[in-house]
């Protein structure tokens, strides 16, 4: 579902700010400051980053690498591990005799319970290797815009969390308001009457 | 500066009054769309429309699928007082044909089909093909774009309740 997909989907923001000089070296140092990390054999269980968009399992922001035309071209990547409630379940039961056999109790507290359900989650977050979903970034850096290929409520998020912490520039959705906005070029007569708009009724 | 998230949702209504203004445009003016864009040869409604009736307190929705889907039940939906939230369009400009879906709320658009790109044989055929794919992009963006510059242009203006609203009016009583 990325830019060079046969389908694809995509959500449209306006960059919002300025960026020191030279622009490729800052991005470049930006994006490499906050790279994905690899999660496979840590506790974490979710983490998330730029990416190269043509080598997104090796990121590299070396010389020009992101730079297409007068487009900068990279990617997000969320890499998540998905541990399913029953394997947890499994587990949980498991340690649980063993807590019960050592202790020669018949009952364990709700706090260790979840203490027990904590220690499960770690240690298969450990051995459980973390599922990468990429979503590529096209920014036209001159025009302001930026296109990001995906609809996801969380991919969407993490874009524009992620961008304002390693660029210090706010993303704008565009929707049918902010665009009408930011790019319709309406006077502030025409702007001020938008403000105030109300729904239509055909049916009357 | 309104806050975004509160925007969002305030001005919802004009992603759908869009949708449903482009749906009576190209079923009743599409020589009006040929003055917007010289190059285009067709915008038509595609597989599928979906229509939501927000004025009560139950959203009543209507989905037509379908390519040769009858599109009756839609203008009996207006004439409830639904509104089109979703519309799968497909346009043809120069021999080339692009589809995809634009949601009224966010104006997000998925099913982006484009004409095809060409194939990477080679390392130095990846960028030409990424800047030809985004070149194809740019034509469907910049043809919504501009509907949508079109159309809150007048939806801002005297025009919107005395001409445009009527038309729209007499279209779905029909």
């Amino acid at each position: 579902m990325g830019l060079l997909s046969s389908s694809t989907s995509m959500t449209l923001y306006r960059v919002e700010g300025d960026l020191k000089e030279p622009v490729v070296e800052t991005v470049a140092s930006a994006l490499k400051k906050n790279a994905i990390s690899e999660i496979d054999g840590h506790d974490s269980e979710i983490t998330a980053g730029w990416t190269s968009f043509n080598n997104p399992y090796q990121p590299n922001f070396e010389g020009s690498s992101f730079v297409f035309g007068t487009y900068l071209v990279f990617s997000l990547r969320i890499d998540k591990k998905s541990i399913s409630s029953k394997v947890v379940k499994k587990y949980c039961a498991v340690e649980t005799v063993k807590k019960l056999e050592a202790t020669g109790r018949q009952y364990l507290s709700k706090s260790e319970k979840e203490m027990i359900k904590d220690h499960v989650v770690d240690m298969l977050s450990l051995r459980i290797p973390a599922t990468p979903n990429i979503y590529d970034v096209l920014w036209d850096v001159e025009d302001r815009s930026l296109w990001f290929f995906s609809n996801l409520k969380f991919a969407n998020e993490e874009l524009v969390s992620l961008f304002l912490k390693s660029l210090k520039l706010t993303l704008i959705r565009l929707f049918p308001y902010t665009t009408a906005q930011f790019t319709a070029g309406l006077s502030h007569s025409e702007l001020d009457v938008l403000a105030k708009l109300a729904p239509t009724n055909f049916t009357e | 500066m309104l806050d975004i998230a509160f925007a969002f949702n305030r001005f919802k209504f004009l992603g759908d009054e869009f949708l449903t203004w482009l749906w009576f445009v190209i079923e009743n003016d599409s020589g009006y769309l040929k003055n917007i864009s010289p190059d285009l040869s067709s915008l038509e409604t595609g597989n599928r429309i979906v229509l939501e009736n927000r004025q009560h307190q139950a959203v009543e929705r209507v989905t037509i699928k379908g390519d040769y889907a009858n599109l009756e039940e839609g203008i009996l939906a207006l004439r409830k007082g639904a509104l089109v939230t979703e519309i799968n369009l497909g346009f043809k400009a120069s021999d080339q044909e692009w589809q995809f879906t634009i949601k009224g709320e966010s104006l997000n658009i998925s099913g982006f089909k484009t004409p095809f790109a060409g194939s990477i044989e080679t390392v130095e055929d990846f960028e030409g093909a990424v800047l030809e794919k985004v070149y194809l992009y740019e034509q469907a963006i910049q043809l919504v774009d501009n509907l949508y510059k079109i159309f809150i242009k007048i939806r801002v203006s005297s025009q919107w309740p005395t001409k445009v609203v009527p038309t729209i009016k007499k279209w779905i009583h029909a």
